[in-house]
């Protein structure tokens, strides 16, 4: 299990400021069918997790969310063995992208925090009823220090009310979850989810927006989030916190004259079609970074980025990186150095930063 | 999952049957609908002659294909018996035998 996150959180069990019931288990299959679990019998659930942990709740993964349990979860992205690594990469949860559950991805600790409340709302809207993995970097965000504003638990509840089931484990009222699906009815309820991914982008948006009336912050519409793009000819697209080194690097060139911006990715599942290409109408060329690889094809992002726009009449030519595997720096000059070969190459390329 | 509307904010209809959200099945004791006897390759066949009603094979039966009614055993329920043959093998009067079922 990842492992800040329940250490803290069992500090406030311990020291009497959450009321919740902590479940310490063997492993993370474990840890996940716990949490299905216990949100079958109606309460709010949540784990954290990272890399091989991930990998190991796979199987359950899928069972929660055909279960349509919004089980939320933080996920400290981390690579995948072998050989083995322990650093920081995207490969865990995009291994993860078609388990049925919402990826929200963040760039600070801040965002981390106000998206897992918003999480919750998004999980359990009764349209949606799909669990939610909040993905944060590893030993980026999920081992360093930075100033977060923590908001009132009035204000929170007030954003975040009492979690009300559509159904729960009452033996009172008793319900069969979990039941076998013939092939007469199997199909019908994959295509619940699927329509419930099309509502989520809609609560998503709607989350992130009474967030910024309720408490102050938001990040762009939910789905992906802007910096200087309105008139950007070039645009970085990324995950996370290599959105900050991005800021920077777009700063400097800004001040040279260059028309470059960002458009990051927050919401990879949902993936938000027509919020990307409505972003990046002005562009010309895109480079997208991936911190995962989907073996024999290509970056995940830059797949799905290319298939958002095979049929659209105009497109900017979109540039691939795979970059920081397994902890691997991205530095301020790898994506200065990508914004140089995406302004002067007219013809869409891979480069993995080696 | 049959006989009332899909008025829930997820669930869809088919065939005049509501499929709830995560297959949830909201009317108990509903397997009943689903009978499974026709997955039996192999048929229990009871002989009351041999049988001394010790209740065993009804204990077993992991179908409840079996029933019992005032400490007296049934004839086996053929809907819901899929032939596994615990029944025989538990018994210990050698009261059930497995003959190939017929079709």
């Amino acid at each position: 299990m990842e492992t800040h996150i329940p250490e803290r959180i069992s500090e406030f069990v311990n020291n009497g400021e959450f009321d919740c019931e902590m479940i310490y288990v063997e492993s993370e299959h474990s840890a996940i069918s716990a949490a299905l679990g216990a949100s079958a019998t109606g309460v709010r659930s949540y784990t954290a997790t990272a890399s091989q942990g991930l990998a190991l709740m796979h199987e359950i993964l899928h069972v929660v969310s055909g279960m349509r349990l919004p089980v939320v979860m933080n996920v400290a992205n981390r690579a995948l063995s072998a050989p083995i690594n322990i650093w920081n990469d995207h490969q865990d949860s995009m291994s993860a992208r078609d388990t049925g559950w919402i990826q929200l991805y963040v760039e600070s600790a801040q965002e981390a925090l106000d998206t897992t409340i918003m999480a919750f709302r998004i999980a359990e809207d009764h349209k949606v009823m799909l669990p939610v993995m909040v993905c944060l970097d590893g030993f980026t965000l999920s081992h360093v220090y930075e100033p977060v504003d923590i908001p009132d638990q009035k204000s929170v509840d007030h954003f975040l009310p009492r979690f009300a089931p559509i159904f729960k484990l009452d033996t009172k009222k008793p319900v069969t979850m979990g039941p076998i699906g013939y092939p007469d009815s199997f199909m019908d309820f994959k295509k619940q989810q699927q329509d419930a991914f099309a509502e989520a982008l809609q609560a998503i948006k709607k989350a992130n927006a009474e967030f910024r009336s309720e408490l102050g912050r938001s990040y762009g519409d939910g789905l992906v989030e802007p910096y200087l793009l309105e008139d950007a000819k070039y645009v970085f697209v990324g995950l996370g916190t290599i959105c900050g080194t991005a800021r920077v690097v777009i700063d400097r060139m800004r001040n040279e004259g260059k028309k470059v911006g960002m458009m990051k990715l927050k919401s990879f599942r949902p993936f938000p079609e027509d919020a990307i290409i409505a972003a990046l109408k002005k562009a010309d060329a895109v480079a997208v970074f991936d911190k995962a690889v989907s073996f024999g094809q290509k970056g995940p992002v830059f797949s799905e980025m290319e298939s958002a726009f095979c049929n659209q009449a105009r497109k900017p030519v979109i540039h691939s990186f795979i970059a920081g595997l397994g902890g691997r720096d991205i530095t301020l000059g790898h994506i200065e150095d990508a914004f140089k070969k995406i302004i002067k190459e007219r013809q869409p390329s891979v480069e993995w930063l080696l | 999952m049959s006989g009332k509307k899909a008025s829930r904010a997820a669930a869809t209809e088919k065939k005049g049957k509501v499929l709830e959200i995560g297959a949830v099945v909201t009317n108990p004791g509903s397997s009943f609908e689903n009978k499974t006897g026709g997955w039996r390759a192999m048929r229990p066949v009871w002989n009351k002659e041999k049988c001394t009603q010790c209740m065993i094979c009804w204990m077993f039966c992991p179908d409840m294909a079996i029933p019992q009614k005032d400490g007296k055993r049934g004839e086996t329920n053929f809907d819901f018996c899929k032939g596994c043959g615990i029944c025989k093998s538990e018994c210990v009067f050698g009261a059930i035998t497995m003959e190939k079922e017929k079709k």
